[in-house]
């Protein structure tokens, strides 16, 4: 050892040898972390104690799952890199759907695991779980760190996989031998991975050919999804949309990236999407999809999906081109890099004719409902008011999704945070204290259903500790909506346990909390209700008594085509 | 999606030489409903690399999801389909038969034909070590089945492109 230390170069003051633990904390602030959630256990204890006098703001969550919620809910509405802990065992199983969620979303998180010492792995130590083995479908890449000489490189590296090419989870399993270790000389701490190169720049002679395929389009449609977003490319969307005249919608995943309120807007296709979206796509001879993955809640029957249409895919991971729809112009690349370079080869268009069709379709069957009693599809119209549609809107899974999608106007892009793929309820309460965390002068919502606020409802003490001003408005029908109205469609009505009865008073479980909490019964109670929770600085609960059996609609039947929607009034 | 027949193919993966990277392949192939018939891994020229030559059956479609999908495992470094391509592929097998004395001049002469080799040699069983393509080794193990096979161990198979790149 000491006769190592004199070959080497002379240590530098500042450079004593540090221990996995520092090592970790140091490394999470060059990446520029600012704030982490979680929950400490024994495994982590050594990292939380280099935490306690870290300059890096900590979340203490009440659950774990709450901490990857608000991790992905923070990256979401920031576009940086969100970071949970959680310790060996069960701290990181329970970790595990807020990892599934993130990935199932392309959201950067890095969860950093504690781990049972290196040689007890194995041995079903106490608190022991195979934790990289467990997200291994769910994560984009994880790390057993075994050498604390590799832990600088491996949070390196984990940043840089979260956040690049098709952003995704990465996960980091530290045994708490290696935290507590200390290292020894100055290990690098470059990045070596060989195996992952995302590609950024579209081939110039697929952007040529997609520039083709939409000058010769009659009746084109952009389709846009989540990589949009991601990509940072809602602009030059509005710029190829603008140039040649392209009606465009969105997925669930991408409101925002295109303005609903400008007159190209067709708002979000799909299962719930709106009828003239659903209609122009399946009228259109050319589908434009960026970013997007033809997911089936998109597409409805695959074989009868856009049957007139050319299909133009510009997506960062080749993987999803023609994963569910054969793709005939596919582009691979970063959705603002590629657009960049398409939008000086398309040539300006009217498309009036075309224009003038989806101008009827959204005349007849336009968003609606009949507004009687106290309607969920009013109070989100309000929300998106009282807040002047600035506000951040995070979801929970479920009729309340759909409303908050249908009935808010979103005009910019990182204002929806909601679980997109993987449909988790529990996420949005959680998620938009992530948002908060990120945003912290931006009005936030959680707009939530009395079934999905009690997944994570002890997220409350987290909000009012953290003294964050988010707003919860539950959309409270007693049950368990969507799939109540499910049965109510195509089950005979027969209930089976969708009824959410014994549930408390949500305004009192607020107020128990030290949040405010208003029940709201009336319809007109509810503008002053959201004025009063938008002015507030507190955490606020408004739990709106709805019409129980108020249905979504356009639906779209599971497994039927995009056209045969059935309307709630007809 | 056009349909077409589905069909074997080698693909020949080169990854990591780390811990887990087995479970990460072989964990894409079952959650996303991919079939293996045969799976062989060993190190490679470059003592930080391995190679995986896998042998999957699909139609082309599910084929090219097969490749993306390894693609994007971080830790493999290339994914190399050999349809198409000039390649030697080998198997190999260890197949353990009855054979007593008055049989035994008959397997010698089978395995000789088949330029296999005795390995290991008992009072009433011979082990023959036997390479080559599939089809070479599912011959073999039908002469030698009205002997007796005890025991049949095979690989998986392993591939290689002719020729110098």
């Amino acid at each position: 050892m000491s006769k190592k230390s004199k070959t080497s170069k002379p240590v530098e003051r500042g450079r004593e040898p540090k221990t996995g633990s520092q090592i970790l904390v140091d490394a999470l602030i060059a990446e520029g972390a600012q704030v982490i959630f979680g929950i400490p256990g024994g495994a982590l204890i050594d990292v939380f104690d280099a935490l306690y006098d870290a300059p890096l703001r900590f979340i203490l969550t009440r659950h774990e799952q709450g901490a990857a919620h608000a991790a992905d809910g923070y990256a979401r509405a920031t576009g940086r890199v969100g970071v949970c802990m959680a310790t060996s065992g069960p701290g990181a199983t329970n970790l595990v759907t807020g990892i599934a969620t993130a990935n199932f979303d392309s959201v950067p998180i890095v969860a950093i695991t504690g781990q049972v010492p290196t040689n007890l792995i194995g041995n079903d130590a106490f608190q022991e779980a195979d934790i990289t083995g467990i997200c291994r479908p769910i994560t984009k890449h994880s790390f057993l760190v075994k050498d604390v000489k590799e832990l600088a490189r491996v949070i390196k590296e984990a940043f840089y996989i979260a956040s690049t090419g098709r952003p995704g989870p990465v996960l980091v399993d530290l045994p708490r031998d290696v935290s507590r270790a200390v290292c020894e000389g100055n290990p690098s701490s470059e990045i070596s991975l060989r195996g992952y190169k995302p590609v950024y720049e579209g081939n110039i002679k697929q952007i040529r050919l997609a520039a083709k395929v939409i000058n010769d389009a009659s009746r084109p449609v952009i389709y846009a999804g989540g990589g949009v977003i991601i990509s940072g490319a809602s602009e030059q969307l509005r710029a190829l949309a603008k140039k040649a005249h392209i009606p465009a919608t969105t997925t669930l995943m991408a409101l925002g990236a295109f303005p609903e309120d400008h007159p190209l807007s067709l708002g979000m296709l799909g299962m719930h999407g709106t009828a003239y979206a659903n209609h122009a796509v399946m009228e259109s001879d050319l589908i434009i999809a960026i970013g997007a993955r033809f997911d089936d809640r998109i597409t409805g029957k695959v074989d009868a999906f856009a049957p007139h249409a050319k299909i133009l895919h510009i997506d960062i991971d080749p993987a999803s081109i023609s994963k569910n729809i054969r793709v005939d112009v596919p582009v691979v690349g970063d959705a603002k890099n590629i657009l960049e370079n398409l939008i000086p080869l398309v040539e300006p268009a009217e498309h009036k004719e075309w224009l003038k069709t989806i101008a009827k379709w959204k005349k007849d069957r336009p968003l609606t409902y009949s507004d009687t009693g106290l309607k969920p599809q009013y109070i989100v119209e309000q929300i998106c008011e009282a807040t002047k549609g600035e506000a951040i809107i995070a979801t929970e899974v479920g009729q309340n999704q759909m409303w908050a999608a249908q009935f808010f106007t979103f005009t910019r892009p990182r204002s929806i945070i909601t679980s997109g793929g993987l449909g988790t309820m529990g996420y949005g309460f959680p998620a938009c204290i992530g948002a908060q965390v990120g945003c912290p002068d931006k009005i936030v919502f959680d707009i939530a259903g009395d079934g999905s606020i009690q997944m994570n409802i002890q997220e409350l003490a987290t909000a009012v500790n953290n003294q964050l001003p988010v707003n919860v408005a539950i959309l409270n029908n007693g049950y368990l909506g969507m799939v109540r109205q499910w049965q109510e469609l195509f089950f005979k009505k027969r209930y089976s346990h969708t009824t959410l009865t014994g549930s408390p008073d949500f305004s009192k479980v607020a107020q128990a909390y030290g949040a405010e909490g208003r029940l709201i019964e009336k319809k007109e109670d509810v503008r002053p209700a959201l004025e009063e929770a938008v002015a507030s600085p507190r955490t606020f609960v408004l739990d709106f008594h709805i019409d129980p059996e108020e249905n979504v609609f356009p639906m779209v039947p599971a497994g039927e085509a995009l056209d045969k929607m059935i309307d709630g009034l007809a | 999606m056009a349909k077409t027949v589905d069909a074997k193919h080698i693909i020949s993966i080169t990854v990591e030489n780390k811990p887990g990277v087995l479970a990460r392949i072989s964990g894409l192939f079952s959650s996303r409903g991919f079939n293996i018939d045969s799976l062989a891994v060993g190190e490679t020229e470059e003592p930080t690399l391995s190679r995986m030559t896998i042998v999957v059956k699909g139609d082309e479609a599910t084929l090219e999801q097969i490749r993306k999908q390894l693609g994007k495992i971080i830790d493999v470094v290339k994914v190399q389909d050999f349809s198409g391509l000039d390649f030697v592929e080998r198997d190999l097998a260890l197949l353990k038969v009855n054979a007593p004395a008055a049989k035994r001049g008959e397997i010698l002469q089978i395995v000789e034909v088949f330029r296999g080799k005795i390995v290991d040699v008992g009072q009433r069983h011979l082990m023959i070590e036997l390479s080559g393509p599939e089809a070479k080794i599912e011959a073999m193990i039908a002469l030698m089945q009205p002997y007796g096979i005890k025991e049949v161990a095979r690989t998986g198979r392993i591939a290689m492109v002719r020729g110098v790149k």
